[in-house]
């Protein structure tokens, strides 16, 4: 297993470089160094000198890929790309255009993203996961085709009205929680209760559609036929032998989102007004922070490579069959 | 059956927990929804948001809306505007007086006040500040025993543990100085700073411009993070006089500088704390002056998460201030006198929450936990009715709360420009003036603002807006090109008249006289959205009126600023926010020595008349008040003419800001130039506890269905399940 894991983060550095040179070419096809400190330098009353001023503090006024007036290997590493790029392979993100430490405000925005996203994952797999194994058991009754209708409505609601509506009703109406906003340590609570409410009941419709139609699947199955025929109760039979060999296919989804729960959500941070992660990617697209989209989509990039990793390696503990080689 | 309990259980545990903590929380007290610490509740504080987040919080770059809701309320310029009187006055802030300008000619002598303009080589102002003003305390004023700086050789070794300026053990303060004051405006030209005045003010104080070279070619020499000692370097044309007093030496006339005076720009920045904040390992915490400013004002910030939550709390060294007890005529009546004498601040802390969207920010200001809050557009219904005049109140649900409302046109102007360099829009030509002219009937602005704005602006007759010198009110300062005066009002021309200029300017119909070729014109605008794009399709059918086609083209801000420097625009739209209430901050938008294609000025429209350039060389040289006020406002009257017959721009809007305001809050008054307002605020603390908690009662019976609910939906499926494992097989 160990050979393999070092193989696959061996692929991952081509990948990360391969994402690095897109998003920074992507960034500077659309966003001249020019434009980036005008951004920064506001409106008014800035002058031609101010911008090359701030270009070469930050080293923008070097060419993008290819220095051709360097000799050595300095035609290559005294550009922007590498000066920009390089390091963040060994965790240094630098500082945002404002001048503010990349990595600090990382940290300190990681928690209250986790605080709303890791409770509505958890709790959005346990729901979902529950519903769908009642309607197996109601399959082909009353009970399975309002629960399919329900699902089919609550998908099709955008997830934006499911935000509106809730502070509408829980929050002003019915005043039990706050409309939005954060608290650090025991506060926390009760900013955390509504965004993730609102995330598990607009995850139900698609979430257990999808849970649904993989436990049908494995409903027919002879092992299943097996079980009941032992005389284990439905229930048993649905959580212990279903639910297990319907393990693959939930995994595949769960575990690869399970690292990026650190990068938070774009909308609910920004209608919760929480300070996560999510909000601060908005925050620099919207500021042209070049310096912080490009560790956001590194950062992004890593986690999705951990959790394609961590999803292979939950494959051999719920199916003993399969085996690294 | 135990298989059916322990389901039942797995399926309800979770939700039953929710809800009984739901149900637990809701009967332990009522404002289950208040957002902030319990702890809080009654206590002087003021509750406040904010959308987005200061870049910049030291003097020297600082210059948006955003940072000066935080920077005027801790840096102290020496000068500030008067809360209350209008129009706006300048009075000290710390210092002794408003400071006069001498002046004097190439050779060195003093001229009299009113000397003319080409003899004055000089303007000398010397501020004196009031002695015993001190610093917040602050681990940069921290001095052991012997005087020393108690952080003066920090790294990033010793610096563990520490992550803001709180956890630093010790503090100290220190009384004010004329050399923080010269030690600032040096930074203005400081390498590493970003100083938006410093090209500007580069041209006026004497020095500033050398000062910046050597300091670059001095910053050269170092490694790019050591500390810059500004006192090594003196800057000419700002000096020492005494401890109290310092002395800045302007370039000819400039009797706007004293506005400047009141910015922070000109706040003062300590030495020890340029260095403190300079040590290594600093910056890597967010340990700068960007981050934490240092001030005499009359608060500080004691928490900066623009994340979420900025605060400002009283300043224990504050120098002491009282509210005014003169304002203009009507502040009486409506309270704001009340408070005469009384010692500033009157709140000991503002708790800024950062609101990204308008609906949380409206309904928590609906549930009192903001104690005031502007108006968005998806909110203006349900706040404010507009009557059949046009008079604004509020509807019955506000006036319920106890909630005012504050109305000011903003020392602001919308405009559409016209290139002036484009070949078929822009010269002087009479055509090119007709045609002009013909567009700015055509344009509605009543209409706009009545659509896209409730009704929240009034149509701009000129670059200047109301409450600034040389704005005119009534048929004084109507636009004849576009308006006539009838009944005592304003009347916009028939779009007749706009033809006939459109013939006149050779494009009969719209369409070339000689070639029949339709006229088209092209706006450039940034923009983006549905509400962009209505009002978008609303100018095409101004425009259309005349049957001219109108091309919008619509971009992002760079690449507009882009076509803006190389001339690349026909038509294009912008607006301008006062920097200081003097007509030369708006009529320099149109100095035709100031084009933004000849020397990347302000003048996006590149006009350029030399009858309006000498007129506004005049005007600017001269001060709004004394005996030479009536001669400037004439020349003002003869400048706003020309740009009327001209029409570089058809003149848009001056926007009207709408303010609410709880019942709770007093010392409330429309400020749009002075910004350190917050110390003049005042707060029933008790009045706000009784009706926050009147107003948001937490509402129990809907926990109470959602469980009958869930029971609905479980109990069947439970009935079903037992139904199904007792029943026989089939």
């Amino acid at each position: 297993m160990l050979a393999y894991l070092v193989r696959r983060l061996l692929y991952a550095l081509p990948i990360l470089l391969g994402v690095n040179v897109i998003t920074f070419a992507l960034f500077f096809v659309v966003n001249t160094p020019d434009d980036m400190a005008r951004m920064q330098l506001g409106v008014k009353r800035v002058t031609p000198e101010a911008i090359e001023k701030w270009k070469a503090q930050r080293g923008y006024d070097k060419p993008l890929f290819i220095n051709e007036a360097a000799s050595g290997s300095a035609v290559f590493t005294d550009t922007i790309f590498f000066s920009k790029s390089a390091l963040m392979f060994a965790g240094d993100f630098g500082r945002a255009e404002d001048g503010r430490d990349i990595a600090r405000e990382i940290t300190s925005r990681m928690g209250p993203s986790l605080a709303i996203a890791l409770p509505t994952f958890v709790i959005g797999l346990l729901v979902t996961v529950s519903f769908a194994l009642m309607l197996t058991f109601f399959r082909a009754s009353y009970l399975d085709f309002w629960g399919v209708v329900l699902c089919v409505a609550m998908m099709s609601i955008s997830g934006l009205f499911y935000i509106i509506g809730g502070q509408f009703l829980i929050s002003k109406m019915w005043k039990l929680v706050p409309i939005s906003g954060y608290g650090g340590g025991l506060d926390a609570w009760k900013f955390v209760i509504l965004p993730v409410l609102i995330g598990v009941i607009s995850g139900i419709g698609s979430s257990t559609r999808w849970y649904r139609t993989i436990f049908l699947e494995e409903i027919s199955r002879d092992y299943v036929r097996t079980a009941r025929a032992k005389g284990l109760s439905e229930l048993a039979v649905l959580f212990r032998h279903v639910l297990r060999n319907a393990m693959i296919p939930i995994l595949t989804g769960v575990v690869v989102v399970i690292p990026l729960l650190f990068m938070g959500s774009l909308l609910t941070e920004s209608f919760f007004g929480i300070p996560g992660l999510g909000s601060y990617t908005i925050d620099a697209i919207n500021a042209q922070d070049f310096a912080v989209v490009r560790a956001m989509v590194f950062i992004g990039s890593v986690l999705y490579i951990v959790g394609l990793i961590l999803t292979d390696l939950s494959y051999t503990f719920v199916d003993p069959r399969i085996r690294f080689n | 059956m135990p298989a059916l309990r322990l389901a039942v259980r797995r399926l309800l545990q979770p939700v039953l927990l929710l809800l009984s903590l739901l149900f637990l929380l809701a009967a332990c007290s009522s404002e289950q929804n208040d957002p902030y610490p319990q702890a809080e509740r009654g206590k002087n504080i003021l509750y406040a948001a904010f959308t987005d987040r200061p870049k910049h919080l030291d003097p020297v770059q600082s210059y948006s809306e955003d940072e000066i809701t935080f920077t005027a309320q801790i840096y102290e310029p020496p000068l500030q505007y008067h809360y209350l009187k209008r129009p706006y006055t300048l009075i000290p802030a710390t210092s002794e007086e408003v400071p006069v300008a001498r002046y004097y000619d190439a050779r060195g002598d003093e001229l009299p006040a009113d000397a003319p303009v080409a003899e004055i080589a000089r303007s000398v102002y010397d501020i004196r500040i009031r002695p015993g003003i001190r610093y917040q305390p602050h681990p940069a004023f921290a001095t052991d025993a012997a005087g020393q700086p108690v952080y003066r050789d920090l790294d990033a070794e010793k610096l563990r543990g520490i992550d803001q300026i709180a956890d630093f053990p010790d503090a100290g303060t220190r009384e004010l100085v004329a050399d923080d004051y010269i030690y600032q405006i040096k930074r203005l030209a400081h390498p590493r700073l970003h100083s938006p005045i410093f090209s500007m003010m580069s041209e006026r104080i004497i020095g500033l411009g050398e000062l910046g070279e050597t300091l670059r070619e001095a910053a050269k020499e170092m490694p790019s993070d050591a500390w810059l000692d500004l006192d090594r370097f003196p800057l000419a044309g700002v000096t020492r006089v005494d401890r109290y007093t310092y002395r800045i030496e302007l370039h000819g006339k400039y009797p706007q500088f004293p506005y400047w005076l009141a910015m922070p720009f000109f706040a003062p920045v300590p030495r020890e704390v340029d260095r403190f904040y300079s040590m290594p390992g600093m910056a890597e915490k967010n340990l700068t002056l960007d981050w934490y400013p240092v001030g005499t004002g009359p608060f500080m910030l004691t928490r900066n998460d623009p994340n979420s939550r900025m605060v400002l709390e009283r300043n224990p060294n504050f120098h002491g201030e009282t509210y005014p007890c003169v304002g203009e005529p009507g502040d009486e009546a409506a309270g704001l006198l009340a408070d005469c004498g009384k010692p500033l601040p009157f709140i000991d802390k503002a708790v800024f929450s950062r609101e990204k969207e308008a609906i949380p920010y409206w309904n928590k200001f609906l549930q009192g936990y903001y104690d005031a809050s502007g108006i968005s557009s998806d909110s203006f219904d349900q706040a404010v009715r507009l009557g059949v005049g046009g008079d604004v109140s509020l509807t019955d649900e506000m006036r319920a709360k106890g909630i005012h409302l504050l109305t000011s046109v903003r020392p602001s102007v919308f405009y559409m420009g016209f290139n002036m360099l484009d070949p078929v829009v822009g010269g002087l030509s009479e055509q090119a003036i007709k045609l002009r002219q013909a567009l700015s009937i055509a344009v509605d602005q009543e209409e706009f603002i009545s659509i896209f704005m409730n009704g929240r602006g009034i149509a701009a007759t000129s670059p200047l807006p109301p409450g600034i010198f040389g704005y005119l009110d009534g048929e004084d300062g109507n636009n004849p090109v576009v308006y006539d005066w009838v009944d005592g009002r304003p009347q916009r021309k028939a779009i007749e008249v706009a033809r006939k200029l459109l013939a006149e300017a050779g494009w009969p119909n719209g369409r070339n006289a000689t070639t029949g070729e339709p006229l088209v014109v092209n706006l450039d605008t940034t923009s983006g959205g549905m509400g962009e794009k209505s009002r978008l399709d609303w100018l095409t059918r101004q425009f259309a009126k005349l049957d001219i086609q109108l091309v919008v083209r619509s971009t992002d801000f760079n690449r507009f600023q882009e076509k803006l420097r190389k001339g690349a625009v026909q038509l294009y739209y912008l607006g301008w926010n006062a920097d200081y209430p003097d007509p030369e901050n708006f009529l320099f938008l149109l100095d035709g020595t100031d084009g933004k294609v000849a020397v990347g000025g302000e003048n996006a429209s590149n006009y350029a008349n030399p009858a309006y350039d000498r007129l506004f060389e005049r005007m600017k040289n001269m001060e709004s008040d004394g005996p030479r006020g009536a001669e400037r406002l004439a020349i003002i009257r003869e400048a706003i003419a020309l740009l009327q017959h001209d029409a570089p721009w058809i003149y848009g809007f001056h926007p009207k800001s709408y303010t609410l305001g709880h019942s709770w809050l007093h010392n409330r008054k429309s400020t749009d130039v002075g910004n350190n307002i917050l110390k003049y605020q005042r707060i029933d603390v008790a009045r706000r506890a009784r009706l926050r908690q009147e107003w948001n009662e937490p509402v129990l019976w809907p926990l109470l269905v959602a469980l009958l609910l869930l029971v609905a939906v479980i109990l069947p499926a439970a009935i079903g399940y037992r139904r199904r494992e007792r029943g026989t097989a089939r």
